[in-house]
């Protein structure tokens, strides 16, 4: 078998055309696979899982299709990056469906409150639908820890010490697409990667050594995600 | 903080976008493809497409510019007209949409939203609700393209569209359409708050200020728009600066 670059992981939850569209887009030359098949993704040189849907439903399809271990080994030997659904299901619990999930990383899954309100007392409506602002954390040097849940902004939107390399060449509070009603909250404060504001702010990015995970669509955020996908692909953690 | 979406819509009919005056009196707007590409070069949020005949010979059409643009548009896209069956909103999401909205079957068949949000993420299910004021205050749920009343009041629909696991209600005024003056804001208000999901307000732009209006009156999370930016009036980049400058959440 030739081993693929990227592979695509598919549990059957919803579509995975548009994140291989947007992966061969970025890279035009490299063997892109969408896959249900546990070897080819031991076998890829970086893994993506993505997920829409319900996550019940998406660790059930998960399962029935024997990928969980696959997943759970790509999660801690390459590189390795999670979409909306794909960065949930890492997580040890949800809320939706009161499901456990794969536990890769410590923390748990939880619903955006109902009748939230923003500050000139519009109601903010769940599934939190639509571009949002993305506040990249700078890590400290250990990495590890110590960031705060709400981060001092960048100067000037530029690239700061500790910033993880999948930021690179994206802009401090660049916007993304987002279509979710539930958020992860990590145990490790120094997971998180980036926070966006909904009213609070929420976790949108984790990263631990070679995994980085998202709660937004990079595949439908135009310039900015396609960004983050081409440093994915050339990203050795 | 999340911004308003402005989305261009895309009434596709034997391959070309047209657009007409209170669902009738078609004009030609040209290439969906070039269109498409225009629109996310000016910074459109979404697009959508309306497949507005949706007949069998054209079916066959809409996939081919569904996957044309999809290679090539990197934002999301709805698309709609003609979905009948789950397996109908497969093969859209096949061809690359992200969304598929449903209009006339959802009245035919409820249980269609509810089985294809549970197979596929009520994420990607918007449901369309072609309305029209039959009363003050009161507006009617029509179907077929705006012939066929059903007797449905909007906002209970609404509300049972939500319920069955819509994520999104796509909402268009008939009595407002192609009028060019402005959207229903007491129709719009009415819906989204009645409503956890989001609403995107459609029908009656004829300008800047209408886009905005839709937002700040009918308290809308998204507004629609078709001919002015089809016929070159605006561009959606100034769409959006107009609405930046009246203090709205964009994306610019």
């Amino acid at each position: 078998m030739t081993m693929v670059d990227v592979a695509i992981v598919d549990y059957g939850m919803g579509n995975l055309r548009s994140v291989e569209q947007a992966l061969r887009h970025v890279a035009p030359t490299a063997s892109i696979v969408v896959t249900d098949d546990a070897t080819v993704i031991e076998q890829a040189g970086r893994v993506v899982f993505p997920g829409q849907g319900a996550m019940p439903d998406c660790m059930r399809e998960l399962d029935a299709r024997g990928l969980r271990s696959a997943v759970i080994h790509a999660s801690r030997s390459k590189p390795f990056l999670g979409i909306c659904i794909g960065l949930q299901m890492l997580f040890q619990h949800s809320a939706e469906g009161d499901v456990p999930g794969l536990g890769v990383l410590q923390g748990e899954v939880l619903r955006f409150a109902a009748n939230m309100q923003d500050v000139a007392g519009q109601k903010l409506k769940v599934p939190h639908m639509g571009w949002n602002q993305v506040r990249r954390i700078e890590q400290s040097a250990s990495g590890q820890g110590d960031a705060p849940l709400v981060p001092a902004p960048l100067e000037g939107g530029r690239l700061g010490r500790g910033v993880h390399p999948l930021w690179d060449g994206i802009e401090q509070d660049a916007r993304f697409y987002y279509v979710h009603s539930y958020y992860v909250k990590p145990e490790n404060a120094g997971l998180i990667q980036a926070t966006s504001d909904y009213p609070e702010p929420f976790v949108c990015a984790v990263a631990q050594e070679n995994l980085f995970a998202v709660q937004f669509h990079p595949e439908k955020s135009q310039a900015a995600g396609l960004k983050l996908l081409q440093n994915f692909v050339h990203w050795n953690p | 903080m999340l911004a308003k979406r402005i989305i261009p819509c895309l009434d596709v009919t034997h391959g070309r976008v047209v657009k007409g005056v209170s669902f009738v009196e078609l004009r030609d707007a040209g290439d969906p493809v070039e269109i498409a590409r225009r629109y996310d070069e000016q910074g459109a949020d979404e697009l959508t497409f309306l497949d507005i005949t949706a007949s069998s010979d054209d079916r066959g059409i809409i996939f081919r510019i569904i996957e044309q643009v999809a290679s090539q548009v990197f934002i999301p896209l709805t698309v709609g007209g003609g979905v009948r069956e789950v397996g109908d909103v497969r093969n859209l999401l096949n061809a690359g949409a992200d969304k598929v909205s449903i209009n006339t079957s959802a009245v035919v068949n409820p249980q269609l939203v509810a089985d294809a949000a549970s197979r596929y993420g009520s994420q990607c299910i918007v449901v369309a609700i072609d309305a029209k004021q039959v009363s003050p205050g009161n507006w009617e749920v029509f179907t077929h393209g705006g012939r066929k009343a059903t007797g449905l009041d909007v906002v209970e629909w609404a509300k049972k569209m939500q319920l069955l696991g819509a994520g999104e209600i796509l909402l268009t005024s008939m009595d407002r359409d192609g009028q060019k003056n402005g959207f229903d804001l007491a129709l719009t208000r009415r819906v989204t708050d009645a409503l956890e999901i989001p609403v995107i307000a459609s029908g009656g732009v004829g300008n800047l200020q209408h886009l905005a209006d839709g937002v700040t009156q009918g308290g809308a999370d998204a507004v629609l728009a078709a001919s002015i930016f089809h016929f070159g009036e605006y561009t959606v980049q100034q769409a959006k600066q107009f609405m930046a400058a009246k203090g709205i959440e964009v994306r610019l």
